[in-house]
């Protein structure tokens, strides 16, 4: 369950990325991109999330989870190709192996919905 | 009302990797090679390195280990069997090493005399995969007890390997270990790794295991030599 580390670190950035925008929270939505080669299982992200967010600015936020299937590019035939879950990291054109990834491990942080109060904060840009 | 959008775009283990790229720096300043050991609960981890450690400290090099558990400090005590520095770091709940963990087990080691530094993860086959801890070489271990089907069933994380060494042969014949099927499962899920078969009790594989990690040692040294 590395996953609840990864909820955490998640929190952390939400927070300085509201910060440094000059707003406060609460969050209302967390946008993120999780490829399917980076190891963190949408559904145990979506649970530890509940937990890590509770006490936060991201308290109640919903996180939008947006899943990165994998491709792999293959040297020999030249073709790109999408990746099975789990995945054999052969290419889906010629069959041959192929080690070169080149989508799929993704674990962005993308955006934030935050409640906009025009008349705390000022005019938008 | 509408929702304002903040757009951000990071890295979620940005933190993690910042650390792990501040340690890559200082090993290579201070020409220090580093291995991450991956592998399920009880593949047989502590026994292979201290193995291998011992043959290396024979060889003229400074080995040191860190090495990963949820609890106890009985395999940084089975390590330091080889004569060679270790640390335990104790995790708590944590499956996994993170890259801050190592950066401070390692403040009491004089790195600057060290060669070679074992980080011996935590027993998972899936949480350590994302964590960057500025290794040089991530290492697998995969005992012939466990079945040749465990690549294809944890094929993610073995892909971000860069050497497999198949550990407990002495065994296979026992379990019915199909070395060939199991070597080719390992090449599916990572294409063209080197993989080196071992026994840490018979001995086997254990000089071809640190003549292959001396080798990147040397390669990134005479690297390092060309650069200063």
């Amino acid at each position: 369950m590395h996953e609840l580390s990864i909820a955490i670190s998640l929190i952390d950035l939400a927070m300085e990325a509201v910060q440094d925008a000059g707003l406060e929270g609460p969050v209302q939505v967390v946008r993120v991109r999780v490829g399917a080669l980076s190891g963190v299982v949408a559904e145990a992200l979506d649970f530890a999330w509940e937990t890590a967010a509770e006490g936060t600015i991201c308290e109640g936020a919903r996180l939008e989870i947006e899943q990165v299937p994998g491709r792999v590019r293959c040297e020999a035939c030249k073709s790109e190709t999408q990746l099975d879950d789990p995945p054999t990291f052969a290419c889906g054109n010629c069959g041959r192996p192929t080690a070169e990834i080149i989508a799929g491990k993704e674990m962005d942080l993308m955006a934030l919905e935050l409640e906009d109060r025009a008349e705390t904060y000022g005019t938008q840009e | 009302m509408k929702p304002r959008i903040l757009e951000v775009r990071t890295k979620i283990l940005k933190k993690n990797d910042e650390i792990a790229r501040a340690l890559r720096d200082r090993f290579a300043d201070l020409g220090v090679y580093v291995i991450n050991v991956v592998s399920s609960p009880g593949a047989g981890k502590t026994e292979l390195l201290t193995r291998v450690m011992k043959v290396l400290s024979e060889r003229g090099l400074t080995v040191a280990a860190v090495v990963g558990d949820l609890a106890t400090e009985n395999d940084a005590e089975r390590l330091a069997e080889s004569g060679c520095k270790a640390k335990q770091i104790l995790t708590g709940t944590m499956c996994h090493l993170e890259a801050d963990m190592v950066e401070q087990a390692i403040e009491e080691f004089d790195l600057e005399s060290v060669d070679l530094l074992f980080i011996e993860n935590v027993g998972n086959l899936v949480c350590p995969q994302g964590f960057d801890l500025g290794e040089d070489l991530r290492m697998l271990l995969f005992p012939s007890t466990e079945g040749e089907d465990k690549p294809l069933k944890y094929p993610t994380l073995i892909n971000t390997c860069d050497l497999v060494a198949l550990s407990k042969m002495d065994l296979a014949g026992p379990v019915e270990f199909d070395t060939q099927t199991a070597r080719a499962n390992c090449e599916s899920a990572r294409p063209g790794v080197p993989i080196v078969e071992t026994s840490a009790r018979t001995g086997e594989g254990i000089q071809k295991l640190a003549d292959l990690l001396a080798a990147q040692i040397e390669n990134k040294n005479s690297k390092r030599a060309q650069y200063l």
